[in-house]
């Protein structure tokens, strides 16, 4: 589903990416962790071409993102993504802010659009709150219909950029629930997180960043289990023990 | 007393001729406001286009029609433009004047509008497959309107009392009319009072307007009509 090959990307003259190939196959959950500043949320942001790559190439069910010719918003529509800071639209209701990329991005019909709204705040477990807005909501509601939002453009593949970094520990679990249900219903996921449970329960494959370059690509029980790189050994030990 | 006449002042308050110039004031603002309104908002994006060329005209414009008076830009149009063969009537020459000068100030404020809002919001648009424009349209402006709203009524508040600079170009506004018929009937002081007497009252009653936008833009979040989002 997601094929990342050979990918090297600069910031000016620093390169943030170095040669980083790795995938996702349909239905897999794969997490990416590493240090602050190593380059997930780049590595997250060229997926959904949101940020142009100079080397490599990344495909996403089979169309090249870094094509001239490829129809970015057309492609950014497949492939949901989540921020860490949750991004909601502040002056739209959570029910507008479902169905207004349904609306204008897929040409959805409102009385479809606001049905689809309904049906995935339901799955969120916020669909009491549908004439709220984004402020009147807690960090763990407001992802959660982050959540929402993007699965309304019924995505190929998810992507999280640190879903859960911003919000209070009482939070955390209400947004990973979610995304573990997610993965259950087969959801391709792509999932930068240190939430090491999360990766454990969910996760099929773990990637281990540091200072752009891929240091660690295993099976989620072999990457806990057996020796590590020194430098995921040291960043694991920091977050595992805190 | 022979230095003040009350008479005098509240005939003049009450003189068609004066009142005729007051509402040239209220619409040369409004019209004035209104084109000044969409070249800014033009000038703003020109500022933000990727483009170079577009970007380096934004900033010129911004930059020749703030750093000239406004007084200078008007006799060029109306007096020194004709010798190039290009005419305009007095009414056409003081709205140009006036919407391409108040286009530069506003430009600048919606830019600042539209920097107000936060990158995370366009990204979170576009991850969404929004065009740049419908990014604009849908999200950034509203959002950039909240912040838009108290500079642009003090913008107003501004443009109420710069119309009367275009009387030198014999524009008949407030001031104009006031100084016309001071050269008839020589009562200054009485003409004077009532010509500031009423741009007291139009930026009093626009205060007031201004106050009543800003609580109402200030406390419920605009609810966008999804009706008309295509
Ligand atoms: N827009 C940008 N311009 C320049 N440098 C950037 C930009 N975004 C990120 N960087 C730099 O790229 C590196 C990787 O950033 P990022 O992908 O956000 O890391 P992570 O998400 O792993 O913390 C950092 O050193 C950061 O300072
Ligand atoms: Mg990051």
């Amino acid at each position: 589903m997601i094929e990342i090959t050979g990918v090297t990307k600069y910031y000016g003259t620093y390169p943030v990416l170095k040669n980083c190939s790795t995938h996702v196959s349909k239905g897999e959950v794969v997490v990416v962790c590493g240090p602050s500043g190593s380059g997930k949320s780049t590595l997250i942001k060229c997926v959904n071409a949101l940020e142009p790559i100079q080397q490599g190439s990344i495909k996403v069910d089979g169309i090249e993102v870094n094509d001239p010719a490829t129809n970015l918003p057309d492609l950014r529509s497949r492939v949901g993504l989540v921020f860490q800071n949750f991004e909601l639209f502040p002056h739209l209701s959570i029910e507008e802010n479902i169905m207004i990329a349904q609306r204008i991005v897929l040409g959805r019909s409102e009385s479809l659009a606001r049905k689809q709204a309904m049906t995935l705040l339901d799955r969120v477990g916020m669909s009491g709150h549908a004439q709220k807005y984004p402020g009147q909501l807690s960090g763990g509601q407001q992802q959660r219909v982050a959540i929402a939002r993007a699965l309304a453009m019924n995505p190929k593949a998810m992507l999280f950029d640190e879903p859960t970094s911003a919000l209070d520990p009482e939070m955390i679990s209400e947004v990973l629930d979610v995304m573990t249900n997610l993965a259950c219903e087969g959801m391709t996921m792509m999932v930068v997180t240190h939430e090491m449970g999360f990766a454990r329960r969910v996760a099929s494959r773990m990637i281990f960043i540091d200072q752009g370059e891929i240091v660690e690509d295993r099976p989620t029980e072999a990457f806990f289990t057996e020796g590590r790189n020194p430098r995921a050994e040291a960043f694991l030990s920091k977050i595992l023990h805190h | 007393m022979s230095f003040w006449s009350w008479s005098g002042f509240f005939d003049y308050l009450v003189n068609p001729f004066i009142l005729g110039g007051v509402l040239t004031t209220i619409w040369l603002t409004a019209v004035s406001l209104v084109f000044g309104l969409m070249l800014g908002l033009l000038i703003a994006l020109m500022r933000r286009s990727k483009l170079g060329l577009v970007r380096s005209l934004g900033v010129f414009y911004v930059w020749l029609f703030r750093g000239t008076p406004l007084l200078v830009q008007l006799i060029v149009i109306y007096t020194a433009l004709p010798q190039v063969g290009i005419r305009f009537s007095v009414v056409q020459a003081a709205l140009i004047g006036l919407a391409l000068n108040e286009a530069a100030y506003l430009a600048e404020i919606i830019r600042a509008g539209i920097q107000a809002v936060p990158d995370g919001q366009s990204r979170a648009a576009r991850a969404l497959g929004m065009t740049e424009r419908q990014i604009m349209r849908h999200i950034v402006m509203p959002q950039a309107f909240k912040v838009i709203i108290p500079p642009l009524g003090n913008s107003v508040n501004g443009l109420l009392k710069t119309t009367s600079v275009t009387s030198v170009i014999s524009m008949e506004e407030l001031l104009r009319r006031t100084q016309v018929l001071i050269q008839e009937k020589f009562m200054v002081l009485e003409l004077f009072a009532v010509a500031a007497f009423y741009y007291l009252l139009l930026t009093s009653v626009w205060d007031f307007v201004q106050r009543r936008i800003e609580r109402d833009f200030g406390q419920s979040t605009a609810v966008a009509s999804l009706t008309e989002k295509r």
